[in-house]
């Protein structure tokens, strides 16, 4: 069945053949479109790949400068700072706030950060060392704001890298599959309507054969009839039937058969 | 349609935290965390006494929950779940792995940027050759 797959199974129509074309047109159409989509969306990619690279190289340094702060903090205002920021927790004030992007049709997310009611720890290292526990949160909301950015470049690459593998793959599939087959499937039409012509063709010259032939025998008939008609007028001036005369004739050649001459 | 993952627009989530004590308090200091009114955290400290079975339920729990939009976990923490982290997909909440004080942060277990790199790498060939 491997020549049957190639093609729709249609009925070799006129109509069909122009279905055909346009679903051709469409297709066409449409893998044009595809890929520039796919264009697009690879060009968006790119230059994500190479934000995501160079963010996670400044995420290392950032990171580093914030856990110095915290240690510098640590070793300012005592062990016990961990403790009470951890008993201090009750809301969050950092929160993030996630708003789309759309590229070529393709919904990237976006995330971006933004600082919520009261800064807390406020009173934190009153004591001694609030210089640096100040310092250290500073640092820490920096990273924040880095990682914050590193997440939507991860998801925005995550989502794209999906997307431009599903727009591959109808792109191949309309080039690979799709065209093909509505391809063969009009040449296939084109050759049976070019099949049932031949025999048209073919089917009218014989019946013009006939009708010609036919038109001769008639003609014939008619000169043989005018040619009679002409004898009899002459033979009826002549004041014999000539039909009688043959009738005679033929009439006694047919009696006597036992005539021996 | 399977390949189109839904993002819901939020106008506020939180950011989650899988971490040693250090980094916690860190982002905790920042304002980070948050406490429901369950008293459940949004982050899990991490350390000698905590084991695999309670960071991948609090891995499962910080993934599922849809006022989560990013995720941040140690990369030593994220290796001992490696296999959670490499199998989850969805683009929210992302799943950022982030380095700790005491372990050096190392590029190549980074499920994302081994991915990242590997496409960077064979594109910086193709358009070199170009």
């Amino acid at each position: 069945m491997s020549g049957q797959s190639q093609r729709l199974t249609v009925v070799p129509t006129v109509t069909m053949l122009g279905v055909m074309k346009a679903r051709l047109v469409g297709a066409t159409r449409g893998h044009a479109l595809l890929k520039k989509k796919s264009d697009a969306l690879t060009v968006q990619f790119r230059q994500i790949l190479k934000n995501i690279v160079s963010t996670k190289e400044s995420m290392g340094d950032i990171m580093k400068n914030s856990s110095f702060a915290l240690t510098e903090a640590k070793y300012v205002a005592g062990e016990n700072i961990k403790h009470i920021v951890l008993e201090n927790v009750n809301t969050a004030s950092i929160k993030v706030r996630s708003k789309q992007e759309n590229v070529a049709g393709v919904k990237l997310p976006k995330f971006e950060y933004f600082t919520e009611g009261e800064t807390k720890n406020d009173l934190t290292g009153l004591a001694r060392g609030g210089q640096q526990v100040q310092l250290c949160k500073a640092a820490y909301v920096k990273a924040i704001e880095v990682l914050v950015e590193l997440a939507s470049l991860q998801t925005s690459f995550l989502t794209l890298d999906e997307a431009i593998k599903t727009t591959n793959r109808r792109v191949n599939a309309l080039e690979n599959v799709v065209k093909p087959r509505l391809e063969n499937t009009i040449t296939y039409i084109k050759g049976e309507l070019d099949e049932l012509e031949r025999e048209d063709f073919f089917r009218l010259k014989k019946i013009q054969g006939y009708k010609k032939r036919e038109i001769e025998r008639q003609m014939e008939a008619a000169k043989n009839f005018s040619d009679d008609q002409a004898a009899e007028k002459v033979s009826l001036k002549k004041g014999i039937s000539l039909n009688s005369a043959q009738n005679f004739l033929s009439g006694g050649m047919g009696k006597d058969e036992d005539i021996i001459f | 349609m399977a390949g189109r993952a839904f993002i819901p627009t939020k106008s506020s989530a939180l950011i989650a935290m899988i971490a040693d004590e250090d980094t916690v308090t860190g982002f905790l200091l920042a304002g980070v965390g948050n406490v429901d009114l369950r008293r459940k955290t949004n982050y899990l400290i991490v350390d000698s006494k905590t084991t695999v079975k309670q960071i991948e339920d609090a891995f499962k729990e910080f993934t599922t929950k849809d006022d989560i939009a990013i995720v941040l976990i140690s990369q030593y923490v994220a290796n001992m779940i490696r296999f959670l982290v490499d199998s989850y997909n969805k683009p929210i909440p992302a799943i950022l792995e982030i380095p700790s004080k005491d372990h050096p942060y190392d590029p190549t277990h980074d499920s994302v940027l081994s991915r990242v790199k590997y496409l960077f790498s064979a594109e910086s060939v193709a358009s070199g050759r170009r």
